[in-house]
This record gives C-alpha cells, sequence and structure tokens, in this order.
C-alpha cells in the first residue's frame, strides 16, 4: 500500500516519466536502507566488513566447517536483534529454526547474561532510557523473546516456512528468522537431485519474499562440502551450484591458522573481505589480537550512534 | 509435550493445530530452560565424573544429542562407554539416571568382567554386595548386530523400548565398524549413513536421553588438505602443510558426519600421554585434559584443562604410546559372559 501511494504521490507531482505501478525508485530505496538498521554480530571487525552489521530485507547464508562458529553466531544475532536499536539491535524477536538439534539453551542464557554484562558497562556513556532498559533486559526476557522451532525433516522445515508468514503477521515484532541449517535435511538421502534443487530455490523465495514483506533479518546457516577442481579437492558451501545464487550475501567462515576468519563471498553492495572473531564463553567477539583497542563490538556501535542521535 | 508447549506459544488455534500435526516441536526458549531444570536430571546432563570434563560441559554428556567419541584404537574409547554405561545405571543418589542402557557391541569389545571391575573399584559401597551389583549389571543389555541390516532393525525395535521410557542411555561402539565394509566410499555409503545419523538423532530427541557414539580415525590422504577457492596459497606453504598432515589422523565417516554430531570428544596420544579434548561443542572451550585408565575407569590427571586454539584441536594423534597391549585387545579373547548383561531384542 505504501509503495502503490508513494508512486501516486510521485505523478501527482511535477508529472515526470509514467511511474510503474509497485515499483520503487531508487531514490526512495535508499532512504528506506537508512532506516532500518542492521544487527550487530559483537565482533567490530566483522561489523566492519558487513557494512555495520547484518542487514534487513535480505538473506544472508552463512557457512563454515564444523565446529567454526555457525550456530554460535545464530545464537548470537538471536539475542543482538533485542538489544534496542540505539545499542546495536532492532529491538525485536527471534524465531530460531533448528534442524540439527545443535541450539543449546544453556548456551543462549549465557550469551544473553554476557550481553547484558555489556550493555551496564556502556551504559554509563549513555544519557537517557538506560534505567528503563535495564529493567526490561533480564537474560530470561531474552529467552522468552526467541520463539524455538525443531524440524526433523525436508518437509517439515518446508512447510514451516510456508507457515512462517502467518506466525509473524501474528507475532509483528519478530526481526530475525534464523535456520540452522538450512543444508542438513537436504543432505541426506536425496534421490532426486532435481527435486532438491526446485524444494531449495522455492524454499530461498520464500525466505526472500519473507525478508522484504516483514523487514526481517533472514540468517541461513550452511555446511561445507569438497569439490574436485582444477585437479584438487577444495572446500566449499553444501547445497550445489543453483543454490549459491540464492541467497542475496553469502559469509564464509574458515580457519585462518590458528584464527577464526569470516569472508565476505558474495554480495551486491559489500566488497570482498575478510576479518577475523573469536568464539568465547560469552559469545562471539573481537579476536584476541585485536582487542586491544575497544572491548567489544556492542560498545563502539554504542559509541558512534550516541555520537550521531 | 510439544503440545504443550504449543499452547504457550500463544499460537493462533489454525496455526497451532497444523503444528501439532505435523509434529513440528515448537516453544519459547525460556520455557525450554525451565522444562530441563524442572524435570531433568541435572538440567539434561549425565556426569561423567571426571570433575574437569563435567564443568566444560555444563554437567556432563547432555540429554537428546548426538555424542561423538573419537580416537585411534586402543585409546580407551569403550573404557570411556563402559564407565558411562555403569554410571547411567547407578541410582539417582548416587548421581545416575537410575535406568537401563541399550550398548551396541558392533566390535566385541564389550567386558562384563571389566564393567563390574569398575564398578567394584569405582562405588564399593554398592558393588560387594552381590544383588546389588546383579541389579545394576543386569540394566545394561548388550546387542551384537552382525550387519548394518541387522543394526537398522534393531534401531526400530529401540524406539519402541525408548518409548517405554526405561532406557536413559543408548551407546553405539562403534558406529565405524557399522558403516565402513559395507559400502564402497562415495555416494551409496553417505546416503546410508545420512538416514541412520537423523535416525538416531531423532531417537535422542524424542526421548531426551544421551546418545554416545564412538568412532574410528584413519589416515589423511594427501588430497584432503582443504581450502576455499580464495585461500590463496605460496608453492612452499603447500608442501609444508603436507609434511604437517601426514603424521597426523582424522575421524572416519567423513565431514556430513563431522556436522551431525553435536559434541565430538577426541581421544588421543600425545608425547606418551593421553588426552581427551572437547573438539566440537556448542558450549564448551577447546580444552584438553590429560588422563590415565586406571582399575576404576578414565582418571583424569588434571581438572583444569589445556585450552587450545585453532584448529588443532580437532587433529588427532597417535605418538609413543604402545597401544597395543591395551584393555580391548586383552578382553577380546575372552568369550565367558555373565547371562545377566545379555539382552535379547
Amino acid at each position: 500500500m505504501r509503495v502503490a501511494s508513494h508512486s501516486h504521490r510521485l505523478d501527482g507531482s511535477a508529472g515526470g516519466c509514467g511511474t510503474v505501478n509497485g515499483a520503487q525508485t531508487a531514490w526512495d530505496l535508499l532512504h528506506e536502507e537508512a532506516m532500518f538498521p542492521r544487527i550487530t554480530t559483537s565482533c567490530e571487525d566483522l561489523d566492519n566488513i558487513l557494512g555495520g552489521g547484518i542487514n534487513c530485507k535480505e538473506v544472508t547464508e552463512i557457512g563454515g566447517v564444523p565446529g567454526i562458529g555457525k550456530t554460535q553466531l545464530g545464537i548470537q544475532l538471536a539475542i543482538n536483534v533485542q538489544i534496542p536499536v540505539d545499542y546495536g539491535g532492532l529491538g525485536g524477536k527471534a524465531i530460531y529454526i533448528d534442524t540439527e538439534g545443535s541450539f543449546m539453551v544453556e548456551r543462549a542464557l549465557q550469551i544473553a547474561e554476557a550481553c547484558i554484562e555489556d550493555m551496564s558497562e556502556c551504559g554509563g556513556l549513555l544519557r537517557k532510557d538506560f534505567q528503563a532498559f535495564q529493567l526490561k533486559m533480564h537474560p530470561n526476557n531474552i529467552l522468552e523473546n526467541i520463539f524455538y522451532f525443531r524440524v526433523c525433516s525436508y518437509t517439515e522445515q518446508i512447510a514451516l516456512i510456508n507457515y512462517l508468514d502467518k506466525f509473524i503477521s501474528e507475532h509483528k515484532d519478530v526481526k530475525i528468522v534464523i535456520v540452522d541449517s538450512v543444508t542438513f535435511h537436504f543432505r541426506q538421502d536425496f534421490d532426486d537431485l532435481a527435486l532438491r534443487t526446485r524444494l531449495l530455490s522455492g524454499m530461498a523465495l520464500k525466505l526472500m519474499k519473507l525478508a522484504k514483506d516483514f523487514s526481517l533479518v533472514v540468517v541461513l546457516l550452511n555446511q561445507v562440502t569438497t569439490k574436485y577442481i582444477d585437479g584438487s579437492f577444495q572446500l566449499t558451501l553444501a547445497l550445489g551450484d543453483s543454490w549459491s545464487h540464492s541467497c542475496t550475501n553469502r559469509v564464509i567462515l574458515y580457519w585462518n591458522g590458528n584464527e577464526r576468519y569470516a569472508y565476505i563471498d558474495k554480495s551486491p553492495s559489500l566488497r570482498s573481505a575478510s576479518a577475523p572473531y573469536s568464539v568465547t564463553s560469552k559469545g562471539i567477539r573481537n579476536s584476541a589480537s585485536n582487542c586491544k583497542r575497544i572491548k567489544s563490538g556492542v560498545v563502539h556501535l554504542v559509541i558512534s550512534r550516541v555520537g550521531h542521535g | 509435550m510439544a503440545n504443550k508447549q504449543i499452547s504457550q506459544m500463544g499460537l493462533p488455534k489454525s496455526i497451532a493445530n497444523v503444528f501439532a500435526a505435523r509434529n513440528v516441536f515448537t516453544a519459547k526458549a525460556l520455557s525450554l530452560m525451565e522444562l530441563r531444570v524442572q524435570n531433568e536430571h541435572l538440567a539434561g546432563h549425565l556426569p561423567t565424573h571426571m570433575k574437569g570434563l563435567d564443568e566444560a560441559l555444563c554437567g556432563g554428556i547432555p540429554f537428546g544429542v548426538l555424542t561423538e567419541l573419537v580416537g585411534p584404537a586402543g585409546i580407551g574409547k569403550t573404557q570411556f562407554c563402559l564407565k558411562l554405561s555403569l554410571l547411567a545405571s547407578l541410582p539417582a543418589n548416587y548421581g545416575g539416571l537410575d535406568g537401563h542402557v541399550i550398548y551396541i557391541d558392533v566390535e566385541s569389545k564389550f567386558s562384563s568382567r571389566r564393567l563390574i571391575e569398575i564398578g567394584v573399584k569405582s562405588f564399593p559401597e554398592i558393588f560387594h554386595r552381590k544383588e546389588m551389583a546383579q541389579e545394576m549389571a543386569g540394566r545394561i543389555h548388550v546387542l551384537r548386530p552382525a550387519s548394518l541390516s541387522e543394526f537398522t532393525e534393531s534401531l526400530q525395535q529401540i524406539k519402541v523400548s525408548l518409548l517405554q521410557n526405561q532406557v536413559k542411555l543408548l551407546v553405539i561402539d562403534s558406529m565405524a565398524a557399522l558403516v565402513t565394509g559395507e559400502f564402497e566410499h562415495g555416494a551409496p555409503r553417505q546416503k546410508t549413513l545420512g538416514w541412520h545419523v537423523s535416525f538416531i538423532k531423532s531417537l535422542a530427541e524424542f526421548s531426551r536421553i544421551p546418545v554416545v557414539v564412538t568412532n574410528q580415525v584413519r589416515s589423511q590422504s594427501r588430497d584432503e588438505t582443504c581450502h576455499y577457492f580464495f585461500q590463496v596459497q605460496s608453492w612452499n606453504e603447500t608442501i609444508e602443510d603436507r609434511t604437517r598432515h601426514d603424521s597426523h589422523l582424522v575421524a572416519a565417516l567423513g565431514i556430513n558426519w563431522a556436522h551431525a554430531v553435536t559434541i565430538r570428544l577426541v581421544l588421543e596420544a600425545k608425547s606418551g600421554q593421553r588426552f581427551i579434548k572437547v573438539a566440537k561443542s556448542p558450549i564448551a572451550p577447546p580444552l584438553a585434559f590429560p588422563f590415565n585408565i586406571t582399575s576404576s575407569g578414565i582418571l583424569l590427571l588434571s581438572d583444569d584443562g589445556i585450552e587450545l586454539t585453532g584448529p588443532d584441536i580437532n587433529t588427532i594423534h597417535c605418538q609413543g604410546l604402545s597401544l597395543r597391549f591395551c584393555w580391548g585387545n586383552l578382553q577380546k579373547n575372552i568369550k565367558w559372559m555373565p547371562k545377566t548383561t545379555i539382552g535379547h531384542y
């Protein structure tokens, strides 16, 4: 509705070129983007290569080898989305779709507690609303705002994603959907690869639509596989070549020596870049070697936002 | 239970019904936590009685997920499994789960004599009384599937007995032995393994029991030093990597399996000392604990683990330890098994 009325307004004014019904101009899109802040990952370096954090209205795919920290990042984002906008979040709730059983509540609690601690630390730097905020954010409240879904087969996964738009219409404060992992049920037991490709692309389109209609952040976690290219085996994200086109952004988490790194493999607006990060008892943070300057990404973000606000 | 959770989510009736009909389990994360704290032993953990490891894993081996033990032959995987089986059968006041255990013994490594010895040495007050020893040992049901298809059949039967709620631990020793040798390396094996993995994971989850699976190792072939396309390496670096990796072992069963397990405990030997490492876990830091095998099971030499950085936590070493004379090899030759420990399914 909003878009249509906008184009009518344009028609009414200077007359310009005939606007196509339902289209938005690039200028409008630019302003719209500014209205939707990104979600911080709690690692400043990672946020930087992401242009500030994970973006709304887009599907971001994050993949890596086992143990690199995909689920950790997923849980961190499910918690960070709840942070008020001024502090790097979206002040909303999270949907966590667990296809592998890797979500551990105890870990979510640990990360939630650390997040609140970090907030309190930088609270002194801020003027307004801090008291009110502190009362609202208790680790249990954070857990309460994560809607957890466990699906055990690919049919359940697809059914659930198809019903998400009804669910989110009823729960308008959901701001992020995380699927951990989108791969698991599509890797076992699929005889008909053509069917798999169709199902996956249907699912991707559905998720993209959700992201756009409800202004959500959609994060899909993916596994890796090996591919024989140019005479040697290489690591690559799973689910095949056609899937690799489905998501807006693609981030690969990998080991570089003894450090964890993230690499922007594909993005319409971000440059290919790598950044180190670490997984600590508090969740995702800057890598130890880069920790000297600022303690956590959240603090930095807060400072930068307060400066402008 | 799923229905109760759904009603707490505040979903409109139509959606709630659809989810219930499709068995989609859903809840608010907080209610998950509360439910576990209220209803489950130590909020869903089986303590291993190895203090450092239990602390790292927030209580012990978690319920509802797959825990993998991987390491070279003779390192102590079966010993660990025997100890866990015992612990699960003990009454609650001794820190056990007071339940039955299903032990799938593929390579005939289960030794009831050793089990009783561990029991007597670790819990003398229980095991010195013959009827108690008989009852505890009687709770451990050992299955010996001769082939993968037999195993698949018994899985279905296990599902039924899990529904009766008496079984509190499932041990599969070892998964690798079941799968390797049946197939050529490649697609057919991956597909079958995939089915079994999904099935076992769902068994673990709906019955909320710990499932421990052991895995073997194999040497890493050169082709496996894998990197992404954007990780450009100089020629010299590549050679160095190859020599480094030649001496390492990797877990069998491939990368899909590695993704599927929730917790991976690596047992290895470095310079003659055995270590147990938490290589993959959603909650524990990458710690390595030195240990020895004693008459009462596995004993950690230090409860403060050594924190390892980098992918080294995943590498499996087998240096400096003569693993030929170990429990597994000795006990293999003993055919005698007391009747109480063998269950028929």
